[in-house]
């Protein structure tokens, strides 16, 4: 019954603030629309190269869409060429040696530069090998003829010659067929997962740490433990109440990603949910827990550098597996690692049970372990 | 007959500052104890003691026949605290319907009690509005309707007079009164010597120490002077001279 009430209690207040409803609610839609557009355009990074000296062969294999070529001439340096027309880099030439400056400001653009040369001098190397290949097979056909005749004249009987084929000569089709997403896919598809996480995670530990903090400072927490309440039972109508608006946002978050985005989910919907519902619990555990080390609203915003940014860091953006040793363990104590695991594979690969068991069997811990936790600081209030 | 509240030989502190030593208090169920004295005195942290808020240094302290901390036992306890802590968002009835669930009352219970509590102080008029919206002095009125709505057997009010026009004081203790004249035991804690008067018992801390106790009439005749307010300084000073002789 006092749970029952404590629960009514967390949602009465929350849905009197509709300030931090709108929050809750409508912040993650905007900031995954904004994400979502920002990687819309990143498709078409296009560099300008400036070119001095260089084979004509070479810049004609070099020029494509994304890259376009300005020769220059002159002999400025080529920091002073690139400095005044803003290029992304430049190539020169002398006898068979080529010298590639990059401004590197922008790596993408510098990217665009280093494929565009080794294409193009694979693309070179390909045809020199198959001039080659072309004069081999002539002098095969008249050594061959040659051979036939001498052979003749001799009385021997000749072999009927396979064609000799020319290496490369052959061209396969290809057809891509995608697991997940299509050919339109962007970076995107890959961040959402995570930021479906991200938004839950983030939004459920500031909002309860911050109403705990505000129960702390106003003297209501003290009030309440003046009364029967077990101390479980607070913690338990605070996960149960902000378990459900955590719900709610996840299930937002997934109509959007469907309906608005039209990125496909290809596990279940469920395991979704689940993933979230659990992630919000961490988060709110934590959230309540670290709210014990801060004095004020101000000094809780104060955590987010230190509790939440490394966390994004960490919760796939840049591929945990990819990291040197001492940095995956840092990864493996967060709660949005794991979160944003299961969160992943479940989106991307329709995973099930089997494969998230061991991501949610962490999140469990995490969540009993910080319960335990405020528990025991709650103790400074009361002590039975 | 037993004691609402037996506290013998109580020590109590934070780490290792001591902020009440060798305090005896008996409190008998019908008696109004009020705890007099300068902030900081030490009220407020003997007052948490009784509730079992926090746990003895040393001594014993036992309220409604169990030793504390006993958790079970806040049920019959009906507490207002010093600060209002109230939740702003909601309204005076939530406040109230909330407060009294936390206590383990049952609904129908509550929503019989709730006219009559909020009468006293005179909110039934005002039980719909958010809490934000009100006064400090209504804000003090809630609280004490909020300590009053389980009906329990123990009242321990801390500060209950401040910010409270003459005229609701007068009201309030009328209904003090009337509970005390049913058998219920009221602790309370104040520096209003009006407040002191009325009280049955008086206990005066002093720097952590019980300076003076007995009825109201008791320690005028003991100090042979003519107000509360009187006593209290002298027997003041007699702790000042004496802390000098050690």
């Amino acid at each position: 019954m006092r749970t029952t009430g404590m629960i009514k209690r967390v949602m009465t207040e929350m849905l009197r603030d509709k300030r931090t409803l709108a929050l809750m609610f409508v912040a993650p839609l905007l900031i995954l629309t904004l994400i979502y557009f920002l990687f819309q355009s990143n498709g078409d990074t296009t560099a300008t190269l400036a070119v001095r000296g260089v084979d004509t062969t070479l810049t004609a294999a070099l020029k494509s869409d994304h890259l376009k070529l300005a020769p220059v001439t002159g002999h400025s340096s080529a920091k002073h060429v690139i400095r005044t027309h803003d290029y992304a880099g430049m190539l020169t030439q002398s006898g068979d040696h080529l010298t590639l400056t990059l401004a590197n400001n922008d790596q993408a653009k510098a990217t665009v530069i280093k494929v565009g040369l080794q294409s193009a001098q694979i693309k070179l190397k390909g045809q020199a090998a198959a001039t080659g290949l072309k004069a081999q097979a002539q002098a095969i056909a008249q050594l061959q003829a040659a051979l036939a005749a001498a052979s003749k004249a001799a009385g021997i009987p000749v072999p009927a010659q396979a064609p000799a084929r020319a290496a490369g000569a052959v061209s396969y089709t290809t057809k891509t067929r995608y697991l997940y997403g299509d050919k339109d896919s962007t970076f995107f598809d890959t961040l959402l997962p995570i930021l479906m996480s991200f938004v839950v995670f983030f939004f459920v530990f500031l909002i309860s740490g911050i109403a705990l903090l505000r129960e702390r400072t106003t003297g209501t927490l003290y009030r309440l433990l003046a009364t029967p309440v077990r101390r479980g039972e607070i913690i338990t109508g605070y996960l149960a109440g902000y378990g459900l608006f955590a719900v709610i946002q996840t299930l937002l978050v997934v109509l959007f990603t469907i309906y608005v985005f039209k990125i496909q989910i290809l596990g279940s919907v469920g395991w979704v949910i689940l993933i979230n519902l659990l992630l919000a619990a961490a988060a709110l555990a934590m959230g309540l827990f670290i709210s014990t080390f801060a004095g004020s609203e101000f000094q809780m915003v104060q955590f987010i550098p230190v509790v939440v940014i490394p966390q994004i860091f960490f919760s796939g953006i840049i591929p945990v597996a990819g990291m040197p040793g001492w940095l995956q363990a840092i990864a493996h104590v967060m709660p949005l690692y794991y979160g944003a695991d299961a969160m992943s594979q479940v989106v991307e690969q329709g995973a099930g049970l089997a494969a998230i068991g061991l991501d949610l069997g962490v999140l469990v811990g995490f969540v009993a372990l910080f319960l335990a936790l405020n528990v025991r600081t709650m103790r400074k209030y009361r002590q039975v | 007959m037993t004691a609402t509240i037996e506290v013998q030989g109580l020590q109590q502190g934070y780490g290792k500052t001591v902020v009440l030593h060798d305090i005896d208090l008996t409190v008998m169920p019908g008696e109004i104890l009020a705890l007099i004295g300068p902030s900081g005195a030490g009220k407020t942290t003997l007052v948490s003691t009784i509730m079992g808020m926090l746990r003895p240094k040393a001594g014993r302290v036992r309220v409604l026949g169990r030793a504390v901390p006993d958790r079970a036992l806040l049920a019959r306890i009906g507490y207002m605290a010093q600060t209002d802590a109230l939740y702003t968002t909601l309204s005076a009835r939530e406040n109230l319907m909330f407060f009294g669930t936390m206590m383990g009352v049952d609904r129908a219970t509550l929503v019989q009690r709730l006219p009559q509590a909020t009468a006293v102080v005179n909110l039934d008029q005002a039980l719909d509005q958010a809490v934000g919206d009100y006064s400090g002095g209504m804000k003090r009125r809630l609280s004490l309707a909020i300590a009053l709505l389980a009906d329990p057997p123990l009242l321990i009010l801390d500060e209950p007079t401040v910010g409270i026009d003459p005229e609701l004081r007068q009201q309030i203790w009328v209904e003090l009164h009337r509970l005390a004249d049913e058998g219920k035991t009221i602790l309370l804690t104040t520096h209003v010597m009006e407040d002191a008067e009325e009280a049955s018992q008086l206990m005066m801390i002093r720097g952590g120490a019980a300076i003076a106790q007995g009825t109201p009439a008791a320690l005028l005749a003991a100090y042979q002077v003519d107000s509360i307010e009187q006593v209290f300084l002298k027997a003041g000073r007699a702790q000042d001279a004496h802390n000098r002789h050690d």
